[in-house]
């Protein structure tokens, strides 16, 4: 190839790689999933802010007056209980999948590949079955003419059936069962990362196994167990169908409020207030994980 | 020194032998509590009792009930059921193809491109993953309620909600999904596999037709399958976005089972986790192929 079909091609590339040519491109590619997006999520979440200032209409809906009245029910400690039980719960469950999740996640990594795969597969097949059904299974489990009450009878333990569905018991049970997969994936894709040969250098240095975990091992993949924590919370602090389906009165969450606004009480604009709280407490602690990442 | 080296020896010792049988323990008990329920789930829907977990005997009736609700037989529940099926379906398939386009070509445009402006793009794309799902169902039902309105107050058509409104739904959450998938797999490619086709003198759009978009493939497909498991699934934002007629299956079992328990519910469970099942090993098999 000479020198000027070289310097040609040049001339054809950047005619190609104009300006205008790559506006363009770059418009074609962005545009439309954006205009969706915009239409479809942010302007209705844009809606649901406005609602947040309005007067409550007869029949549902709203009347255009505006009003502060709906944060001003926040003061109500009947809503502080039950932000506080999400929370709670939240944090249990986080906490509750990190302890089972963690070594779980270690045992896989640290198996022969033929039986990684195998093992990682039965942990991915309950995260992609419908959540529905494996919170319903809960209660052929729990309930009082269920399986586990059934057991517990026969054995003679008890003659009463046990009250184990209803309660937070159950919600507590229900949310971690739904969320421990998404606990094990990242902290699995972490400690896959992470360089053996450490653990070896270690023990050389003298160091027993547990010095050697809590000073090399989980330092070093602790940024699994935070993404995994905030893949388990921020789900587990808007849900509404477990302690829908799985607990009472007195396991409500804040997402059960802000149904119960919409479809019971028809407060729309109280709900949007609701709403708001639930996506500020969600949004806040990956905020704060971008801005310790970004620093680091 | 208190402890001998040999005692400390010792100690280190029965760390590692604890930890061993613990690591085991951990994994044993974790397994179980994942599928126990699962299986339980699926065993009793083959007991012939119809009220509680006391095992009556071996039956396919549950089955056969499901089955003769297809051919317009039994109870109004089990003909419900099939259409409900065929809702989840339409829009599972449509919402799929549609967020696999938007969410492909935006995935492509923020591997590709650097403009400004883009961190907001990338936020956009990351706020409908972790937004409550309950936030985006009554965002969605607001904004339908608001539209509608205003539609009727100018022209005096009257819009309800459907089966359009749960797609519109099922694109927004998906793209972002289908945009995380296929731009995993754009940055592993090979860049010198597109300078290599430019070099050959293939202009743009024949280098995107002829080598991006075959190498990409398989993530878009990977993208898509996800798109459609997580639209068969979702039950809270069609929960607040289908109207009359527009039930699909999520929200179908969620008012069988605020219900009642029954058996039949078990019998639909079960055919469910078998289908989730056959996706995931299916997607994972077109995965090895693709590798290969």
């Amino acid at each position: 190839m000479n020198f000027t079909q070289l310097n040609l091609k040049e001339k054809i590339n950047s005619y190609f790689q104009t300006d205008t040519r790559k506006k363009l491109n770059l418009f074609v590619f962005l545009f439309p999933a954006t205009l969706w997006l915009i239409c479809f999520f942010i302007f209705p979440l844009s809606i649901v802010l406005v609602y947040s200032f309005l007067e409550r209409g007869t029949y549902g809906g709203v009347s255009w007056i505006l009003t502060l009245e709906n944060y001003q029910r926040l003061a109500n400690p009947i809503y502080w209980t039950v932000f506080f039980r999400s929370l709670y719960l939240a944090f249990l469950t986080t906490f509750a999948c990190l302890l089972v999740g963690y070594p779980l996640a270690f045992f896989i990594v640290t198996r022969p590949p033929q039986w990684r795969n195998i093992l990682l597969l039965l942990t991915i097949i309950p995260f992609w079955t419908n959540f529905l059904v494996r919170i319903y299974a809960w209660i052929v489990l729990l309930r009082s003419e269920g399986v586990i009450n059934i057991i517990i009878q026969s054995l003679g333990i008890s003659n009463e059936p046990l009250e184990l569905l209803f309660n937070s018991f159950a919600v507590s049970v229900g949310l971690i069962y739904g969320y421990l997969p998404f606990m094990i994936l990242p902290l699995y894709s972490t400690i896959e990362k992470f360089n053996f040969s450490l653990i070896e250098a270690s023990q050389d240095l003298g160091a027993n196994d547990w010095r050697t975990f809590t000073r090399i091992v989980l330092p070093l993949t602790y940024r699994g167990i935070v993404a995994g924590s905030l893949l388990v919370f921020i789900p587990a602090v808007g849900e509404f169908v477990t302690p829908d389906i799985l607990g009472g009165a007195k396991t409500l969450m804040m997402g059960n409020l802000v149904q119960s606004q919409f479809l019971a009480a028809r407060n729309w604009p109280f709900g949007s207030v609701l709403s708001i709280v639930m996506m500020a407490i969600v949004l806040l602690p990956i905020i704060v994980y971008f801005r310790i990442s970004e620093e680091k | 020194m208190t402890i001998t080296p040999t005692a400390n020896k010792k100690i280190d010792l029965l760390i590692r032998s604890g930890g061993k049988t613990m690591l085991w323990l951990n994994s044993i008990v974790a397994f179980v509590f994942l599928y126990a329920p699962i299986l339980i789930l699926i065993i009793y829907s083959f007991n012939q009792s119809r009220s509680t977990a006391v095992w009556r005997g071996f039956t396919l009736d549950w089955y056969l009930d499901l089955f003769a609700g297809l051919m317009g037989k039994g109870s109004p529940a089990n003909t419900q059921i099939w259409s409900a099926l065929g809702n989840s379906i339409i829009v599972g398939g449509i919402s799929t193809i549609l967020a696999t386009m938007l969410g492909t070509a935006i995935g492509l445009g923020m591997e590709r491109f650097r403009f400004r402006g883009r961190t907001i793009l990338e936020g956009l794309l990351f706020l409908p993953i972790i937004i409550p799902d309950i936030t985006m169902g009554i965002s969605l039902l607001i904004f339908f309620s608001f539209i509608f309105q205003l539609l009727e107050n100018i022209t005096g058509m009257r819009l309800v909600l459907g089966l359009p409104t749960v797609i519109i739904g099922h694109v927004s959450f998906n793209i972002s999904y289908v945009a995380v998938v296929v731009r995993a797999k754009i940055a592993e490619l090979d860049p010198a596999l597109e300078e290599a086709a430019s070099d050959l003198g293939a202009n743009e759009w024949k280098t995107f037709q002829r080598i991006t978009l075959p190498l990409i493939a398989p993530g878009i497909l990977s993208g898509a399958l996800l798109a459609f498991t997580l639209s068969l699934d979702d039950f809270v934002i069609t929960f607040f976005t289908n109207g009359v007629g527009s039930t699909t299956l999520p929200v179908f079992v969620y008012g069988m089972i605020k219900l009642s328990v029954t058996p039949a519910i078990n019998a639909i469970s079960t055919i469910m986790l078998l289908l989730s099942i056959g996706i995931v090993i299916s997607s994972l098999a077109l995965q090895q192929d693709s590798n290969l």
